[in-house]
């Protein structure tokens, strides 16, 4: 039992990483991106907003029928990755925007280019802010890995899918309590880390 | 000989309302001009059009002879020192990094850069050992003034922007870094343009003091001839400012 617990933690770590670095190395981007498109922001963040509002099953539902996906890992990462961009995608956004408009005039009227105005100014002080949406992120991943079981994905879901199957109580833990404990160190773990990037005033 | 010239320049905000309207002066080549006037008469807008923060809608700025239209606005503002009232420091980086930034950008060499931050920060008097590595909430607003002075001076610009530099300190502090400033930048030989509101502090920094009022510049006299003029655009200020 021990085993397989570890074997389902690995799994589910796995998922949940993948998915929240693959939608950070999108998010990221794009949202800096909407930072000097504005006129972009309402359509961009409003599909993320739609892909974030599907239930999960239903778009794991969606996904399968679909070439490439099927049932598997492989669909369950791409559904992770599309709920984890929203989040970091929203945050990007808001902490670049965010960040003193004094603090900005000052930098350009130094002298520097836009790139340098993200690379040495905006990006530092939007950090702790692109932190929490990436936390968000994670947390949620969590959960939804959880719900990916059914399809093939693996994790801990797996132990409290079939717990449930086998009205095995003992099972259903093993899968629900590691989880859990899974969301509350992700969480615990990137909000230290974001709170000593955060800059006062 | 001018260094900054506004020819019957105007500016409107983004709605279109007229900020400046026929602003006309001529700063000389390392003077002090202190820009005075009410708020909201345009002090500031005339500051970011000779930085190019701003462009004017008519008329033309010109910076050493050439008009801002015409300059690369990325070196022009190299060339220019720019200090604004307290938060324009960055929280990120460190009193050093901070004062580095300038020169930095400029691309001069990590020793001339380092050399360069240790003899600005002992300028403004906040030794390098006892300041450097602290960051702008750790200092008190009169210490992260003067950083802001030792920043804008750093890569050497021959001009200097000041937007009420002074204006968020208690009268103490503003009394003696008012004077300290006037020593550095005659001594330096800087061409600044300083922006405030206060009459009194106007004679103490500049040589000059032009009035701004609506958007043009109402009057330019000598600083040590403002307290015998009695001109009623200089009264209400004179009144405000105890003098």
């Amino acid at each position: 039992m021990m085993a397989e617990i570890a074997q389902a933690t690995a799994q589910h770590v796995v998922l949940v990483v993948v998915s929240v670095a693959l939608a950070t190395a999108l998010a990221v981007p794009v949202g800096i991106l909407l930072t000097r498109r504005p006129a972009w922001q309402r359509l961009v963040l409003g599909v993320a907003n739609v892909v974030q509002t599907i239930p999960s099953l239903a778009l794991f539902g969606l996904l399968i029928p679909l070439p490439f996906f099927g049932i598997g890992t492989r669909t369950a990462l791409v559904a992770l990755t599309l709920y984890a961009i929203l989040p970091i995608l929203r945050n990007t956004v808001v902490g670049i925007a965010g960040v003193d408009p004094a603090i900005r005039e000052a930098a350009v009227g130094m002298g520097m280019t836009s790139a340098q105005l993200l690379r040495r100014v905006e990006l530092p002080l939007a950090t702790s802010v692109i932190l929490a949406g990436v936390r968000t992120a994670t947390v949620i991943g969590v959960g939804l890995a959880t719900i990916a079981a059914p399809i093939g994905a693996g994790g801990l879901g797996v132990l409290v899918f079939s717990g449930l199957a086998s009205l095995d109580n003992r099972r259903l833990l093993a899968g629900a309590i590691p989880a859990a404990l899974l969301a509350l160190l992700a969480d615990a773990l990137i909000g230290g880390v974001e709170r000593r990037l955060r800059w006062p005033r | 000989m001018s260094f900054v010239g506004f020819d019957e320049v105007g500016a409107r905000s983004p709605s279109g309302a007229a900020i400046l309207e026929g602003f006309s002066l001529e700063v000389r080549e390392g003077e002090a001009m202190a820009l005075i006037g009410p708020s909201g008469s345009g002090k500031t807008t005339a500051l970011k059009l000779v930085n190019a923060l701003r462009l004017p809608s008519a008329g033309a700025v010109r910076v050493a002879g050439r008009a801002t239209t015409e300059w690369d606005p990325i070196a022009l503002r190299r060339g220019t020192g720019y200090v604004i009232q307290e938060v324009g420091l960055f929280p990120h980086m460190t009193v050093v990094e901070n004062v580095a930034l300038g020169p930095t950008l400029a691309g001069w060499e990590d020793a001339r850069v380092d050399a360069r931050c240790e003899e600005m920060l002992e300028l403004v008097g906040l030794p390098r050992p006892a300041y450097g590595l602290r960051y702008p909430h750790e200092l008190s607003g009169g210490q992260r003034q003067r950083v802001g002075v030792a920043r804008a001076l750093a890569a050497d610009p021959p001009l200097v922007l000041l937007d009420e530099p002074f204006g968020a300190l208690d009268p103490v502090t503003r009394w003696a870094l008012q004077g300290e400033f006037r020593a550095l930048q005659q001594r330096l030989r800087k061409t600044a343009l300083f922006v405030t509101h206060d009459l009194r502090e106007a004679t103490r920094v500049a040589d000059r003091v032009a009035v701004v009022d609506r958007g043009r510049v109402v009057v330019c006299l000598g600083a040590a001839e403002v307290a015998a003029s009695d001109l009623p655009v200089l009264r209400a200020l004179k009144e405000a400012s105890g003098l």
